[in-house]
């Protein structure tokens, strides 16, 4: 299908001497949603979408027309549209004359060694059926689920300057919860906001150690529902990297989007307390705080050969040695700020056009070990999975809560508490970063649910990050 | 022409039933413009155009359902659509029976379209944008037409579609140091944005004085109805569905099975009958005009899909599959808005919250930050504007025992959600004046 409406283009976009940069961006995307719920099948959901994001830049404006219609005369009723978007909005547009577009040939696909459809929908739901009845470990249990969902996404770009850039990327994303309640007590264990989906096929599976949490998630729910509270106070706090991964998310992602820095989303998702005078000199972190954009892992969410402007994609640092070098913005936003930044104009599907984006963004390991992190810690407390999170528009006032703390006393780890959350200020929280874990301690994981940009859209992104210890943070746990 | 696919696409569906088998149907469409503006200008124009429909297939207690994009073009769709059934019909051996099936077998018909009277957007935002001339003009003018349908092999036939607009926007002197806009309706007017962006710029002038910095501690505060809504926004999580009663996952745990109770004042009914949504959801159930949840302070009831009717053994009352309301109404009080700077006396006026979450969800704690023209307020005259502050309360205290009182007047608020589509949801919102007020951070 791909094919036909790539030959459809060819005759539909215009040519580069009647149109600075005509581009379309065709995306197909297949998806299936399996959930087992209290031992039951919940509606199988077989999803298929399609649509093209035709973009104009000319004569000094901009403009895209998005549209599910790709019959020739759909996709020519679209460049119409853009173009008249374009001529419409120029004299009052951001000046899109001095920006470059690029026109690459390419193509990425997610190496996949176990086929979704290798294992039919009765084996899935058989499996995820076993892994249900494996949650109810308890009376005190009131809620379990567990969840796949696999997408396919097939990212067709053509320009009116020759580029053809073809990506086809295939995720996997488990998911799993348990509940138990007491009275007015409710605890919740989880793999997250499905934190441990991957590209690729079912190997994912086995990479995420489903059947391993199958007998970890209802003991350990079992023992928050009679845990005391997390105390409250500035205690040496070890960050797993099921919430490293929301902290790297919150605080460093979401801060050095350069189209936050510019100013774009002040109206929506926000502003950052990062300023371009700061990139190449500002003390982001501590001297261990090494970050890196990458898209070239490919297990990982974010992970492509190209981002939505057709722009090749390459492992990045933004911060070395806790110094801010660049930020996260794409070919727009670059030549906006006069800076250098990152591949990472990504739009949610077809019918949003691409903005500055995460992508993978990860720490990069140390060198300690998890017994030597913690064995270094007089006074602490480890938090895994994260359950809530808020941050000021600024990126920097922040706190997040984990659905399990264990506190460190004088080096060895001690009781489990219940409602643990931190607080902080990001301009300075990376700078206590006091120890950061080795490869062995490493996790690839991320989320599918990244919100942003007016008009709205969501974006997975990957975090890998190893365990990492800050020094005296002020946690605190519940009523 | 959307009308024209819906009816054409469930003409199709019931030639392609297999004896035995029924299905149910849900589509989603619009025609949206959107424009993104920056620091006065421009930054994205465009039109997005989409459809869907998402087809539930049914033999007995099986069912598996699947979304296909609708194109528009006749042939195409049926292609897509056939392949839809067939993979639909492919995955019901394989699925066991459904104990929490429930759909709507009636064939009534139902029909609600709205004007259309929205003027062209891009003269809309160049008229805007002239307004706003040297000033630090940020946001958003989304506007056209939303259609949802729904369909049945059992002849039930229900559309809906209305034409609306969202100006979001807010005007910024440095840093973080905003004033936050909205203008939304059916029917757009010059007069109406004007007016809006002159009270902005009176707002304006505060912000720019020295921002006042406070200790954390316990503070008076005036929650302008942005920032109740805020507060709505993250008790609707699981907070009014019966899933979440039942599975103990509510926000309101303590009040469904401890003692604990929210002002009296404080009453909540999603509020179908004045609604800018369907009165239908997607399995063809129709909303009764209200469901009351909140009654003066207590819990009353639930908002209950059909799966959850059917898993719970009690009447649905149409409510979406995550049991989210759509048009909550939150009962006014008797404090004369134009007084709530007085009444504040000294305190923190909050005209608007961002990113709020739940810090301990069992117990209605809740934390978020101030955002957009939060003021200092002495002896009820606006001082300065505040730098943020996290603010971290049980929702027992801010709409309990600490509510000090509620606005007479509300605000009725579209909601401006554009994930995915725009959304169709609203909510008639009070201030509320609350006293003792926990700020963190």
């Amino acid at each position: 299908m791909l094919d036909i409406i790539a030959r459809r283009l060819e005759s539909v976009l215009p040519r580069a001497s009647d149109c600075v940069y005509c581009a379309a961006r065709v995306v197909e995307e297949r998806s299936e949603r399996i959930a087992v719920r209290q031992d039951v099948v919940q509606p199988v959901a077989v999803d298929h979408d399609m649509g093209a994001m035709i973009t104009i830049m000319h004569g000094g404006g901009y403009g895209y027309a998005a549209t599910s219609d790709l019959s020739e005369a759909g996709l020519r009723a679209a460049v119409d549209r853009a173009r008249g978007w374009a001529a419409k909005t120029a004299p009052r547009a951001i000046d899109y004359g001095s920006i470059v577009m690029p026109h690459p040939r390419g193509a990425y696909r997610t190496p996949v060694s176990k086929r979704w459809d290798g294992v039919s929908l009765g084996d899935k739901i058989g499996l995820l059926s076993g892994y249900s009845r494996r949650l109810k470990g308890h009376a005190d249990i009131v809620d379990w689920e567990a969840s796949l969902w696999h997408i396919e996404q097939t990212t067709l770009l053509a320009t009116n300057g020759g580029g053809r850039v073809m990506q086809e990327i295939a995720f996997v994303a488990p998911r799993m919860s348990v509940t138990a309640n007491r009275g007015v007590e409710t605890q919740t264990r989880s793999l997250g906001m499905f934190d441990h989906s991957q590209q690729g096929g079912l190997e994912v599976l086995d990479r995420a150690r489903l059947s391993h949490w199958c007998e970890v998630l209802p003991v350990e729910v079992m023992q928050l529902l009679t845990a005391p509270n997390c105390p409250t106070g500035p205690r040496d706090l070890v960050l797993m990297p099921d919430q490293m991964m929301l902290q790297i998310h919150e605080s460093i992602g979401h801060p050095l989007e350069l189209d936050r820095i510019l100013g774009d989303e002040r109206n929506y998702a926000g502003t950052s307390f990062v300023t371009l005078d700061m990139f190449g000199a500002y003390q982001y972190g501590s001297s261990l705080l090494n970050v890196a954009f990458d898209p070239s892992r490919s297990e990982q969410q974010a992970s492509y050969a190209f981002d939505d402007d057709g722009v090749p994609a390459e492992k990045t640092y933004v911060i070395r040695g806790g110094v801010l070098e660049r930020p996260l913005g794409s070919v727009f936003s670059q030549a906006r700020a006069k800076l250098e930044g990152t591949a990472n104009a990504r739009a949610t599907s077809w019918n949003r056009p691409p903005i500055d984006r995460m992508a993978n963004l990860n720490v990069e390991p140390g060198d300690s070990s998890f017994d030597a992190i913690v064995g270094g810690v007089e006074k602490g407390i480890v938090m895994t999975t994260n359950c809530s999170w808020s941050i000021d528009d600024s990126r920097n006032k922040f706190q997040f809560g984990c659905e399990k703390a264990q506190l460190i006393e004088n080096g060895k780890l001690g009781a489990v508490v219940k409602n643990a959350n931190y607080r902080g200020v990001s301009a300075t929280f990376w700078r206590s970063l006091s120890a950061v874990g080795d490869a062995s301690t490493m996790e690839v994981l991320g989320t599918p649910f990244c919100g942003k940009g007016e008009p709205n859209q969501v974006v997975h992104v990957g975090h890998a990050s190893p365990v990492c210890r800050f020094d005296r943070v002020d946690v605190f746990g519940g009523e | 022409m959307m009308r024209a696919c819906f009816d054409a696409a469930i003409d199709h569906l019931r030639t392609r039933l297999a004896p035995g088998e029924v299905f149910t149907a849900w589509f989603q469409g619009e025609n949206s413009d959107f424009v993104r503006m920056n620091q006065g200008k421009v930054r994205q124009p465009g039109s997005v155009s989409q459809r869907t429909l998402s087809v539930d297939l049914i033999r007995d207690q099986r069912h598996a359902s699947g979304t296909v994009g609708v194109s528009g073009d006749a042939t195409v769709d049926r292609q897509r659509m056939d392949a839809l059934m067939e993979t639909l019909r492919a995955a019901l051996p394989h699925v066991p029976d459904d104990p929490f099936l429930l759909y709507n077998q009636s064939s009534e018909t139902t029909e609600l379209a709205g004007k259309d009277a929205l003027p062209d957007a891009a003269e809309v935002t160049a008229r805007v944008l002239d307004r706003a001339r040297g000033l630090d003009f940020v946001g958003i003018y989304a506007a056209g037409r939303v259609y949802r349908g729904f369909g049945s092999s059992f002849g039930q036939r229900s559309w809906f579609e209305r034409a609306s607009f969202h100006l979001d926007f807010s005007l910024h002197l440095r840093a973080d140091k905003a004033v936050k806009c909205g203008y939304a309706g059916e029917t757009w007017s010059d007069d109406d944005f004007t007016m809006r962006l002159q009270t902005a710029l009176v707002d304006l002038e505060v912000i720019g004085r020295p921002p006042k910095t406070v200790e954390p501690g316990t503070y008076r505060v005036y929650l302008a109805p942005a920032a109740v809504a805020e507060i709505l926004n993250v008790l609707s999580w699981n907070g009014f569905g019966l899933k979440s009663h039942r599975t103990k996952q509510t926000v309101f745990l303590k009040m469904l099975t401890g003692d604990a109770r929210l002002d009296e004042r404080v009453s909540l009914v999603e509020n179908t009958k004045e609604s800018t949504g369907p009165a239908f959801g997607s399995a063809g159930f129709l909303k009764p005009p209200q469901v009351e949840l909140i009654k003066d302070g207590k819990y009353v009831g639930c908002l209950c899909s059909p799966r959850s009717a059917k898993e719970y053994g009690v009447p649905t009352n149409g409510a979406r599959d995550d049991e989210m309301p759509q048009a909550l109404d939150f009962a006014p009080g008797d404090v004369p808005a134009e007084e709530a700077t007085a009444r504040l006396d000294t305190g923190i006026f909050v005209n608007h919250l961002h990113y709020l979450n739940y810090s301990d969800r069992p117990a209605g704690r809740i934390t978020g930050m101030t955002r957009f023209a939060t003021l200092w307020v002495e002896n009820g005259r606006v001082v300065a504007p505040l730098n943020v502050m996290r603010f971290d309360e049980t929702i027992y205290r801010m709409l309990g025992e600490n509510l000090l009182g509620l606005t007479r007047e509300r605000d009725f608020i579209l909601d401006n959600d554009t994930y995915y589509q725009r959304s169709t949801g609203c909510a008639w919102v009070p201030g509320a004046l609350v006293r003792d007020m926990r700020f963190t951070l």
